[in-house]
């Protein structure tokens, strides 16, 4: 038996190393799906957890209401000081993708390029710093302040994404215009931005998103504002919901704790339905781009 | 005289407005590389700007503390007495923490997703993982100080302590479960999303061409991963740590409402701590007078220069040793 030919009719089972190398293999996989399940599993905890608790907060008169029994001067808040940083960053920020794609070198898009990284990968919390230096000290806190802030945060966000579509708006369409003598800038208005509008509308949107969440430069920009009357002045301190939860958590109040979880709840949907939304619009505008 | 134009008149009239067309052209032109260019330069002189900023913010605190004041443990504002060393310490250590256990899960879920999940599976966790990176980090820190936090000194705490006990970082539990472990565990969920979705992109662009043939030769699934995958994008994975570890290092909100605001430097890591960023967001909004601030602004400077460092050189990793920009994530 030994050492003479293997029986023909086995079945194919590996064994010895091949056996355990395909056994390791296996178990790489196993933990690979894991670490995947894993991550939406705590995805999926967090959102469970601010739903439920949540729900039970809002109302209609927790929306529209001031403080103690609603928030409304706080989503007020937040919607005014990101809608200003948003007028801020996104006409700068679709100026310097044109100028990455249309007009700069390879050394001055490179130079730009690092710089929008290190904006986009400094921490928010110096941005509150930097702010605080250049409009809050010596004078008082505003919530225009802090929409320049989020203006610093947006604006990287939305140079890249915006220079990500333009990239894909194919160079025929620009040729094509150049043939029939429409000048560069005429070509760039009307052909090259209007094609990539969705992708630009999807930058933005995610920028939003970010910046609604936003809490450290608010804490040391706007964190005064009055929570008991709905006020839309910029130039003072305006109350708003990232700042408020921060507070909420700091308080260490039953109570402020179910407040809490109810404006984080309405946080929490407006960031992930305007995130999805966006990617999928930015989904379809790239097959668009794509297919033309 | 209207009436009267002929064709040559017609023709110079054409030509007039032609030439004022090429004048508005030409002046649009201009104005629309000059209006890119000033938006470009607003950006560089922005970031110029904040460095200015922040160290001329710290200045005072500079020049009266010195270099000193990176590894002095001693922070009194009502004494004026103001060293860094805790929390840049707590800052250290609770991001190195959440790399190491943020890192391998990470590139295993970029492994998945890009390597073994079918793809209407991939079309699912690929938007949720990065939906965990959306997540606002108040949120994530108000889940973390009342969900996450009990969870782990009720049950996370005493099991590693009871079986790792001996080592010194696995000290007795708090009662509150606010410490160095918690706000790793908080900075691990925030990095996790970053470093997957890079390492993801990185793993979809190896050549199929190469794993088949590591494939044909035998190799298995692992194999393959091992031999082929992992090295040849080993830098651009490193680069996409790097930016994880600073996004770690630079989180202020979610860290300081789990972090417990400690005070001194303990071996173990369930005791509360500090990190330099936590740290200026509790005690700037109360800052005691002109030089309490102008330390926080030092704070802010030290994680500043830490945090261009490591962004420069993710980005020279990237650019350098990959062969597609990982930079450009």
């Amino acid at each position: 038996m030994s050492g003479g030919i293997p029986d023909p009719t086995a079945p194919l089972i590996p064994s010895g190393n091949l056996r355990r190398r395909q056994i390791f293999s296996k178990i790489t996989e196993y933990a690979a799906t894991a670490a995947a399940v894993l991550a939406v599993a705590v995805l999926a905890l967090v959102v469970y957890t601010v739903v439920s608790r949540g729900a039970k907060a809002i109302d209609w008169e927790f929306i529209t209401t001031s403080y103690p029994t609603g928030v409304a001067p706080m989503l007020v808040g937040t919607a005014i000081i990101v809608a200003i940083g948003t007028a801020i960053a996104m006409p700068l920020g679709v100026l310097i993708a044109i100028y990455l794609t249309e007009y700069a070198g390879s050394r001055g898009a490179g130079l730009l390029r690092t710089t929008l990284d290190l904006l986009n990968g400094i921490p928010s919390i110096i941005l509150g710093l930097f702010v605080f230096k250049l409009l809050v000290y010596h004078k008082s806190q505003s919530g225009f302040a802090g929409s320049v802030a989020l203006a610093i945060i947006e604006l990287p966000l939305i140079a890249r994404g915006t220079q990500e579509v333009l990239r894909l708006v194919p160079n025929s369409m620009r040729e094509a215009s150049e043939a029939l003598g429409v000048a560069r800038w005429r070509s760039v208005l009307t052909v090259v931005l209007p094609s990539a509008l969705g992708g630009i509308i999807t930058a933005t949107v995610l920028a939003v998103a970010r910046a609604a969440g936003e809490t450290a430069p608010l804490i040391l920009l706007s964190s005064i504002g009055p929570l008991d009357k709905v006020t839309v002045d910029p130039s003072e301190p305006l109350a708003n919901v990232p700042v408020f939860i921060y507070k909420l958590s700091e308080e260490g109040n039953p109570e402020g704790f179910a407040t809490g979880w109810g404006i984080a709840l309405l946080l929490i949907s407006f960031i992930l339905f305007a995130s999805l939304g966006a990617r999928a619009l930015l989904a379809r505008s790239k097959r668009k781009l794509a297919s033309s | 005289m209207s009436g009267s134009a002929t064709p040559a008149l017609a023709a110079a009239r054409a030509g007039r407005s032609g030439s004022r067309r090429k004048k508005a052209d030409r002046f649009g032109d201009r104005f629309l590389f000059g209006i890119c260019l000033a938006a470009a330069v607003v950006a560089v002189v922005v970031l110029i700007l904040i460095v200015y900023q922040v160290f001329d913010g710290a200045r005072p605190a500079m020049s009266k503390y010195g270099l000193s004041f990176i590894t002095d443990t001693e922070w009194q504002p009502n004494f004026k007495v103001f060293g860094a060393g805790v929390p840049l310490f707590g800052t250290v250590v609770s991001s190195f923490f959440a790399l190491l256990l943020g890192a391998p899960i990470a590139i295993s879920i970029g492994l998945f997703l890009s390597l073994l999940a079918p793809s209407a599976v991939r079309g699912i966790v690929s938007p949720l993982v990065e939906m965990l990176a959306a997540v606002p980090s108040v949120i994530l820190g108000f889940w973390g100080l009342l969900i996450l936090a009990p969870f782990v000194q009720s049950t996370i705490e005493p099991a590693l302590h009871d079986t790792l006990g001996f080592i010194p970082i696995f000290g007795t539990p708090q009662t509150t479960g606010l410490s160095m472990f918690t706000a790793s565990l908080i900075l691990t969920i925030m990095i996790v999303p970053i470093i997957a979705s890079i390492s993801r992109d990185l793993f979809v662009a190896v050549p199929s061409d190469l794993q088949d043939g590591a494939a044909a030769l035998g190799a298995t699934r692992w194999e393959v991963v091992r031999g082929v995958v992992l090295p040849s994008t080993a830098s651009g994975v490193v680069a996409a740590s790097i930016l994880g570890l600073g996004r770690a290092l630079g989180e202020a909100i979610a860290v300081s409402q789990v972090i417990g605001a400690g005070t001194a430097i303990k071996p173990s890591v369930f005791l509360p701590a500090d990190t330099l960023a936590a740290r200026i967001a509790l005690q700037f909004p109360g800052a005691l007078g002109e030089m309490h601030q102008a330390a926080l602004f030092y704070c802010g400077a030290i994680l500043l220069v830490i945090g261009l460092v490591s962004n420069l050189t993710a980005q020279w990793i990237g650019r350098r040793f990959s062969y597609q920009g990982v930079a450009a994530k």
